[in-house]
């Protein structure tokens, strides 16, 4: 199917259909229920949570096939917003051109960015790309103030000369589209106490990132992933054998740049402004995270890692300790104070706490993060099943690319 | 005319002349050997043929062609592939894909960049992988994972890395160290039998003086840094200044 | 002239700042071998402290005043803290106003234990993972350490006055001769300088003059043969790493008072350190603190009106502009040694 091998296809197969069943996946608890503040199947929310998959499995492309670790990847999620916008003010607020151009100013800005940093490799490589995506923040928020709108940021104004679209109406906000369709349009389906959401916006981003995923596994299965996983594993010998591994970088530098700025593209269809803090070093950050611990390496983890930081960041941040003491209401008074206090400073505002830990635990014990971690237990209740250990789960879990 | 010229090359690191006025004129087709003690300059001067180290003076030709101040993998295209001393192999990738990256490699040049191919559709170049592999007996291992192979299991994988780009020239730095004498008969056989079929001309750095006359078609004696004798194996064996070389060797 | 002076003056307190974590993050780097991203969690940690002892000090009971009142007409409640109680106002006022100061003492065992705990616990296992791993685990911890510290100290800055005898600024204009009110310099600043060029002093003495300092120099150009001579160079790595712990901590201490501790203050350093000690060049200890002091006062530079007027913006991206020049053209960058970190 789809010229993927059968695992392969397996795996786009399942990745599809979770994607396109999110709405009810992400919701499954009743309107009603004191877990509804667990549904995340919210068009805000699932829009991010395809756009960063973008963003981390663009990142993979690079960080987890050459083990070249970017800390600016940031920056070009925010050329791809920047440009995004720019043709939703000069052009139309359909977002098909907006989204070209995120994906190709991104590329070329990456282009010029990879290729002055990867005369270097190790830690000078990443203090590189942190060098320059601190640069174009503090560009963005200062000197380039005409084309970023500074710290303000830019949004699409009903005045902008738009020139492929009629004048609007004054007092009307432009919206983001495609033909007519508007981004934010949903339909709501409302099933006894469950409510879903088939947001037109998600659906639209759900769709470029299985493409996206799609290109992922293409290139991870071709003879280009081969050579970037030898300039991962040993780059002289790559040399020695006849192999020039600067265009191949360059090319999974410049792959990875794009993806970022599809995001960034994206971001902007969704949600129709933008702000230099989006290129922010710990933006970078970010996707370093989400890639490493969904899985470096793997096709799927950076996805599951996207997903993952983003559910904590909107639903396990909201927790606050009223709630956690509703929960906890039945146990006796002192245990629920106490239990209170030991769970609070590791959920609501304290979710970092808990990502940072978890992000530590997966670098020092699963480098396969959690699709490492899944495949461990998968193995282990196999073992289990069989009645005995088996012998090829540890094995399994290794195989890079997975 | 050799196929590999060197010519008059010195190299200095700091106060020790590594190398000093090496002249070597290896024949196209043979098997050249370079013996000598510890530190007496020979992965030195390999290094210099593959682009990892530029000689200070001197020329280094190979085909006609020059191979100084070209890359690495410049040098590889020209038809010269190297074993190294330590096995230097892809440690996380499978052992057929150690042998089918060098095989694109001869056959793409040095880079190609079409992410849209697949691996499974190259039938052609994983053919001829797995059969180099047969060749140096791996080809129970393929799918293996390169770090998991024994010490000699690595070092033939890279023979076979080195072999499945039908080089013109072959440098091969003390390909049976550390091998069992089985194995070390094995990969005699093995040179002795690519050099006969395919023409490969072959430069061997080796301490073990079995396989050095077992294959040489020439000798030389390198002690510090320069050249003692070249020779054919016969006159080199009771030359004295080889034994000096030797015997100095073993007084200190 | 009065001009070039007080930028110098002014790019001094952060490019010390700079020059003292990147020092410690050399040490690090050259000793250990670790690329270590939770050296700026250590100065924001070291920041802390001095906000710590002053909580500490300032501990109050509370006591209810009849005779006055306050403002609803309710007796007046007084704070009145344990240490002026037991030592008398005068006394135990000083004291808390010598807060940041004394925390030089408090934080100096808390950062060595910081840091012994830290390489014990987690760097040591990292000797022989890829340095992308390096990065990777101690970015983990900085995060982890920032946000343990938002649990407790809240998100937002805590001021930490000095001394109120340093509070002020003085006229450095006038003391070197120039015309009075022309270079206006505040004392803690100043003091800053000094306590850093103190500190680096003291790093230099002691690892030029003690035999401790020898090996572990020596450690630093080659572990393995160190190594073969039989003395165990992993506890001295390991006190290095205490060492440079403290380093990273007094200099976060004595800036509580330049700029308000927040817990993310450690981050936003470690960035800018990081392009100071590959300025510097990578495992030269020299070239850190050069680096750090250079960039500290370009930037200060950078910042002047008229500069700013011809190339706006330069002031916030002088610093990365410069560590990209110097990493093209100086792949050792200005002072490293051969072999550091090179393929």
């Amino acid at each position: 199917m789809l010229k993927l091998g059968k695992k392969d296809a397996g795996l786009f197969l399942f990745v599809v259909i979770i994607t396109l069943l999110a709405p009810f996946i992400l919701n499954p608890f009743p309107e009603s229920s004191a877990f509804a503040q667990f549904n995340a199947g919210y068009p805000d929310l699932m829009q991010r949570f395809v756009i960063f998959g973008i963003f981390a499995i663009g990142f993979n492309i690079l960080f987890g096939l050459t083990g070249y670790l970017s800390f600016g990847h940031a920056a070009f999620l925010g050329v791809g917003s920047y440009a995004a916008i720019w043709m939703m003010k000069l052009l139309t607020m359909n977002v098909i051109p907006a989204i070209i151009a995120s994906v190709i100013f991104a590329g070329l800005f990456s282009l010029v960015v990879g290729y002055i940093s990867l005369r270097r490799s190790g830690i000078y490589f990443s203090i590189l790309t942190l060098a320059f995506a601190q640069m174009s923040f503090a560009m963005a928020y200062s000197v380039l103030t005409p084309i970023t709108g500074g710290e303000t940021g830019l949004q699409p104004k009903v005045n902008d000369p738009r020139i492929f679209d009629g004048a609007l109406a004054e007092g009307t906000t432009p919206t983001a589209g495609l033909f007519g369709v508007k981004m934010r349009d949903s339909l709501e389906w409302s099933v006894g106490d469950w409510l879903f959401t088939f947001n037109f916006g998600y659906y639209f981003a759900a769709i470029m990132m299985l493409a996206a995923f799609y290109v992922s596994i293409r290139i991870f299965r071709s003879p280009f992933g081969m050579m970037l996983r030898g300039v991962k594993t040993n780059q002289q010998r790559l040399n020695y054998t006849g192999l020039n591994s600067k265009p191949y970088t360059l090319a999974a530098f410049v792959i990875s740049g794009m993806y970022a700025g599809l995001a960034g593209g994206l971001l902007v269809a969704m949600d129709t402004q933008v702000g230099p803090e989006r290129m922010f070093w710990t933006a970078s950050g970010e996707v370093v995270l989400m890639a490493i611990l969904g899985g470096a390496g793997t096709l799927i983890g950076p996805v599951l890692g996207a997903g993952f930081i983003k559910y904590m960041e909107n639903i396990v941040s909201k927790i606050n300790d009223t709630i956690l003491h509703q929960w906890f209401y039945w146990l006796p008074d002192g245990l629920e104070d106490a239990v209170v206090a030991m769970i609070y400073p590791f959920i609501g505002k304290g979710w970092h706490l808990t990502l940072g830990i978890m992000f530590m635990a997966v670098v020092i014990f699963l480098p396969g993060g959690l699709v490492e971690g899944g495949q461990r237990i998968a193995g282990w209740v196999r073992g289990r099943f069989r009645g005995k250990e088996s012998p090829t789960s540890g094995k399994a879990a290794g195989t890079p690319a997975e | 005319m050799g196929i590999l010229e060197v010519q008059n090359v010195n190299k200095r690191f700091g106060g020790l002349q590594a190398l000093n006025n090496v002249n070597l004129d290896v024949v196209e087709g043979s098997v050249h050997a370079i013996i000598g003690p510890n530190g007496a300059g020979k992965s030195t001067l390999l290094n210099c043929f593959v682009g990892r180290l530029v000689p200070d003076t001197g020329s280094v030709m190979f085909n006609g062609q020059s191979l100084l101040g070209i890359k690495p993998h410049e040098i590889n295209q020209t038809g010269v592939s190297r074993v190294f001393q330590t096995p230097e192999i892809f440690t996380d990738l499978t052992v057929i894909e150690n042998v089918m990256i060098p095989a694109f490699a001869k056959r793409d040049g040095a880079y190609k960049l079409n992410p849209f191919k697949r691996v499974q559709d190259e039938a052609e170049i994983r053919d001829h992988a797995e059969h180099t592999l047969e060749d140096v007996g791996l080809a129970d291992k393929l799918d293996m994972t390169a770090s998991e192979m024994s010490r000699g299991d690595k070092r033939r994988l890279e023979m076979a890395m080195c072999l499945v780009q039908d080089p013109k020239l072959l440098l091969l730095d003390e390909p049976t160290a550390g091998m069992a004498r089985a194995d070390t008969n094995r990969t005699i056989d093995l040179l002795k039998h690519i050099g006969e079929s395919r023409g490969i001309t072959k430069v061997v750095i080796e301490h073990d003086m079995h396989v050095v006359f077992s294959l040489a078609d020439k000798i030389s004696v390198l002690a510090q840094g320069t050249v003692l004798v070249e020779d054919v194996p016969e006159n080199i064996k009771g030359h004295p200044k080889v034994r000096e070389a030797y015997l100095g060797e073993a007084q200190v | 002239m009065e001009v070039i002076l007080l930028q110098i003056l002014n790019g001094l307190d952060k490019g010390s700042a700079y020059a003292l974590i990147a020092l410690g993050l050399t040490l690090i780097f050259g000793t250990l071998g670790v690329v270590n991203f939770a050296h700026g969690a250590l100065f924001m940690l070291g920041a802390f402290c001095a906000v710590t002892l002053n909580r500490i000090l300032s501990l109050s009971f509370t006591t209810i005043d009849d005779t006055k009142k306050d403002f609803l007409g309710n007796p007046l409640k007084v704070e009145t803290p344990y240490i002026e109680a037991w030592f008398g106002p005068e006394i135990g006022g000083g004291i808390i106003a010598w807060s940041v100061p004394l925390s030089i003492l408090f934080a100096i065992p808390i950062m060595v234990l910081v840091g012994l705990v830290m390489e014990r616990g987690l760097i040591k296992h990292f000797y022989k993972r890829p340095h992308a791993d390096q990065i990777l685990v101690t970015f983990g911890l900085a995060i982890v350490l920032q946000e343990v510290v938002k649990y407790f100290y809240g998100a937002n800055p805590i001021p930490t006055p000095a001394p109120p005898v340093f509070a002020g600024s003085f006229d450095f204009g006038a003391a070197v001769g120039f015309d009075p009110g022309s270079i206006i310099y505040p004392y803690w600043r100043l003091i800053y300088f000094v306590f850093a060029a103190v500190v680096m002093g003291a790093v230099f003495i002691f690892l030029r003059y003690t035999t401790f300092g020898m090996v572990v120099r020596a450690g630093m150009a080659d572990r393995e043969t160190v190594g073969l001579l039989g003395i165990n160079i992993d506890r001295r790595f390991t006190i290095m790493f205490a060492l440079a712990a403290c380093v990273a901590g007094l200099a976060g201490v004595m800036y509580a008072p330049i700029n308000s501790p927040n817990y993310h203050m450690g981050m936003d350093f470690l960035v800018l350190s990081f392009v100071v000690v590959v300025v510097g060049g990578m495992g030269s200890l020299a070239g850190a603190v050069a680096a750090g002091f250079l960039l500290g006062i370009l930037e200060s530079f950078a910042s002047l009106p008229f500069v700013v007027e011809i190339i706006p913006g330069i002031n916030q991206i002088i610093i990365y502009l410069v560590a990209i020049v110097v990493l093209l053209t100086l792949p050792r960058g200005l002072m490293g040694r051969k072999g550091v970190m090179e393929d």
